[in-house]
C-alpha cells in the first residue's frame, strides 16, 4: 500500500472520530478546551503506535484465541509509561489530563487498530497507520476542544478574548454532543467534496 | 512465519511471555520515574505552603484528626527564626461537585487566613475550576479575613462568600474545607 496514502487517511478520510466514530468517550469527555484535546490526542498518538508496532511484531507468535487479552496488556503497558512518565515530567500536563490517561486503554480506537490494521498488516505500515490515525484523533479532538472553548468559555488555548463566561452549556456534556453532531456534518460534507 | 496454533500450551507460553515482558518493562519505567514523580508532588506541595503563607525558613509537619470528617488533615507548622509565624492546613472536602478537592490554607497566629491554594480537584473544567487563583478571582476574597467575623458560607446561605457563578456547589464545598480546616485549628489551640 502507498505509505502516504496510508498515513494521511486516518486524517479525513478515516479519521477516527468524525467518520469511524471511535474512541467518542474521551472525545466528549476531555475535550472542554482545546489545549487538553491536543494532549489527550498526543498520548493517545504515543499509545497507538507504538501498540501497533508492537502487535504487527508479535502477531505471529499470538495464537489466534488469546490475540485479544494479549493486545489489551500490550496496550495497557504503554499508557501507565505513558501516565508514569508524565507524572514524573510534565507534571502540570498530568495535572489537567492525569483523570482521563487510564482511560485511553479502553479508547476503542487503540484496540481497533490493533485488531484491524496491526494484526494484518506488516510493522511499518501498522506505525505508520498508528501515526496517522492518532494524529487523526487529536485533530478532531483539538477542533472539538477549540470550538467548545471558545463558545463556553470565551477563549482559546487559554488565551481570553472575551470577558464573561459565553455559554455554559457548551463546556458541560450537552455541548459536547451538539458541538460534535455539527462537526460531524461539516466533515461529511468535507469528506463528499473531496472524493467526487 | 506460520500464525502459531492456538493449542492450550502455546496460548498459555504466549500469555505468559507477553504479561512476563510488560510487567518487567514497567517494573523499569516505574523506578525509572518513582524519583521524578515524588519531587514533583514534593515541589507542589512547599510552593503551596509558600504561597499561603508569609516567608519562613522551617516547616514542621504533623497530620491531625479534624472536627468533622473521616480522614486526617495535615499540619504545616512553619517558623522564622524560632517562631510561629503561621500554620499551613492541607484540608479536604467531601461536597464537591466531583467528589473529594484538596486545598491549602494558610493561618496567620491569629487565626487569620492568609492565602488559599487549590492542590487537586475534579471539578467541572469551566465551572468548577475557577476555584483556581489562576482562572478566577474567587478565592482572593478569602485573603486577610478571619473566620471568627468572616462567615465560611456562600451569601445564598447567608454567609458572607460569594459563590462562583454557576458553580454553587463547587464553593460550597471549598468553604466546607477551609471551616474544616479553621475548626481544627482552633481546636489544636491555634498557634498556642
Amino acid at each position: 500500500m502507498n505509505q502516504w496514502k496510508n498515513f494521511t487517511k486516518g486524517l479525513l478520510k478515516e479519521n477516527a472520530v468524525f467518520v469511524l466514530f471511535l474512541g467518542l468517550c474521551p472525545t466528549l469527555g476531555v475535550t472542554s478546551s482545546a489545549i487538553n484535546g491536543l494532549g489527550m490526542g498526543l498520548a493517545t498518538t504515543f499509545v497507538l503506535a507504538m501498540s501497533n508496532l508492537v502487535v504487527s511484531i508479535v502477531k505471529n507468535q499470538i495464537p489466534d484465541k488469546v490475540r485479544i487479552p494479549a493486545f489489551i496488556v500490550i496496550i495497557a503497558s504503554f499508557v501507565t509509561i505513558v501516565e508514569l512518565t508524565m507524572q514524573a515530567f510534565v507534571p502540570d500536563l498530568f495535572d489537567a489530563l492525569g483523570l482521563f490517561i487510564p482511560l485511553i486503554v479502553v479508547n476503542c480506537v487503540v484496540l481497533g487498530r490493533a485488531e484491524a490494521f496491526a494484526s494484518k498488516n506488516n510493522t511499518i505500515s501498522s506505525l505508520i497507520d498508528g501515526f496517522g490515525m492518532g494524529l487523526g484523533f487529536s485533530l478532531a479532538l483539538t477542533i472539538l476542544g477549540a470550538v467548545r472553548e471558545i463558545l463556553g468559555s470565551g477563549s482559546i488555548f487559554g488565551f481570553k478574548f472575551m470577558e464573561g463566561d459565553g455559554m455554559l452549556v457548551f463546556v458541560l456534556a450537552p455541548g459536547a454532543f451538539i458541538a460534535l453532531g455539527y462537526l460531524i456534518v461539516l466533515s461529511n460534507k468535507l469528506n463528499k467534496k473531496l472524493s467526487s | 512465519m506460520a500464525k502459531k496454533e492456538s493449542t492450550f500450551i502455546n496460548m498459555v507460553v504466549a500469555l505468559f511471555l507477553v504479561t512476563a515482558i510488560a510487567a518487567t518493562s514497567l517494573g523499569y519505567v516505574y523506578e525509572l520515574t518513582k524519583e521524578p514523580i515524588a519531587l514533583a508532588i514534593a515541589a507542589k506541595k512547599e510552593a503551596a505552603i509558600k504561597k499561603v503563607l508569609p516567608e519562613f525558613d522551617e516547616v514542621k509537619s504533623f497530620k491531625v484528626m479534624p472536627v468533622s470528617g473521616k480522614d486526617s488533615i495535615e499540619f504545616n507548622e512553619a517558623r522564622l527564626n524560632g517562631e510561629i509565624i503561621g500554620t499551613a492546613i492541607e484540608t479536604y472536602t467531601d461536597d464537591g461537585f466531583s467528589g473529594r478537592f484538596k486545598i491549602m490554607v494558610g493561618f496567620l497566629p491569629d487565626g487569620t487566613i492568609h492565602n488559599t491554594s487549590l492542590l487537586e480537584h475534579k471539578e467541572t473544567p469551566g465551572l468548577g475550576d475557577k476555584m483556581d487563583a489562576k482562572k478566577s478571582k474567587f478565592p482572593n476574597q478569602f485573603m486577610g479575613k478571619n473566620p471568627e467575623s468572616f462567615k465560611l458560607t456562600v451569601s445564598k446561605d447567608g454567609g458572607d462568600v460569594d459563590a462562583i457563578t454557576a458553580a454553587t456547589i463547587s464553593s460550597r464545598a471549598f468553604c466546607d474545607a477551609v471551616k474544616r480546616a479553621y475548626e481544627t485549628y482552633l481546636k489544636e489551640g491555634g498557634n498556642k
